[in-house]
């Protein structure tokens, strides 16, 4: 149960940051250009912008657009980092994987 | 079509200003923040095309974003923000609160250390289990140990007993550390639910002030 939160956490912060790996994204968008992959609340996007902001993994500013304020986010090079990594656990994860489900298949067919 | 017009700007004010009742006791940057935040969602949704009520829709519960709100905030943040007088004292007040200094301050001091001190008693007595589960573990190691001895020396039927005892304590020393185990869980899961409580607490006495 613990386990499933802490992944589930880091999943949800490497997905935000690749949404502005490009180009500097905001609220919206982000939720609008994540939502194919994983469906994610305003009030969840909010703590994980707030914790990446506090890790110094993306910088805010606020522009004006359409007489109106909004905020874009832009990923640091800490926040590369952090998704460089990712890719690195991943590729162990996927192991791990391989690894069960081919105990799973030798169960099955015994 | 003026007066709908109004209707659905109300929607939004209605939502803002629900959120921002939700989150007194919040340190005002934070709550302005997080206003922004959301009004810039709305803003953003109608842009696309919804109308205001489909983008607050679409946002969900006030209730929800007030939760997760509570729960990402420190508890030191709400208690310094309910610490902190939210106007300037006036004369007559300073001067009460140094003249009963002595009075009020040792009384909130022993408050405090006495709820503090009931928490660490609590893990006291836990720890204590722990040490007798520990030394029951030590204890059935020793005694099958010694038994190998008394049984080297000739002393048959002592070893015989000490193996009994020392299986005896292997089983009450499995016993006692899944009690211990449990206890430990329960006290840290009450720990975080006394933490969310205050938290509550420190929002709800903001309010009414």
């Amino acid at each position: 149960m613990m386990m499933d939160v802490q992944l589930k956490r880091g999943l949800l912060d490497v997905c935000v940051l690749a949404a502005m790996k490009n180009e500097d994204s905001y609220g919206y968008k982000i939720i609008n250009d994540l939502k194919p992959y994983i469906a994610l609340s305003e009030s969840t996007l909010y703590t994980i912008l707030k914790r990446l902001e506090t890790a110094d993994m993306l910088t805010v500013r606020t522009c004006e657009h359409d007489g109106r304020l909004r905020k874009y986010y832009h990923i640091t090079a800490a926040g590369r980092k952090r998704m460089e990594e990712f890719k690195t656990e991943w590729k162990e994860m996927i192991l791990i994987y391989q690894f069960v489900t081919k105990e799973d298949e030798r169960e099955e067919s015994r | 079509m003026k007066s709908h017009a109004e209707h659905i700007t109300m929607k939004k004010q209605e939502f803002l200003t629900e959120l921002q009742n939700g989150l007194t006791g919040f340190p005002q940057d934070v709550t302005d923040e997080c206003l922004a935040f959301y009004t810039e969602m709305i803003d953003d949704r109608m842009e696309e095309g919804m109308t205001e009520e489909e983008a607050i829709a679409a946002i969900g519960s006030v209730k929800e974003i007030v939760a997760q709100m509570t729960a990402d905030i420190p508890l030191m943040k709400l208690v310094k923000e309910r610490i902190a007088p939210k106007r300037g004292l006036r004369a007559w007040e300073v001067v009460l609160l140094i003249l009963g200094f002595p009075l009020w301050f040792p009384l909130i001091l022993a408050a405090v250390v006495v709820i503090f001190s009931l928490y660490l008693v609590i893990w006291a007595v836990l720890i204590s289990f722990w040490a007798v589960a520990i030394s029951c573990w030590v204890s059935a190691v020793g005694l099958i140990v010694a038994s190998a001895v008394f049984a080297l020396q000739g002393h048959g039927l002592t070893g015989i007993a000490a193996v009994g005892i020392g299986i005896f304590c292997i089983g009450f020393s499995i016993l006692i550390t899944w009690a211990c185990l449990a206890a430990s869980k329960g006290i840290v899961k009450f720990t975080k639910i006394a933490a969310i409580g205050i938290k509550r607490k420190c929002m709800k006495r903001g309010r009414t002030a």
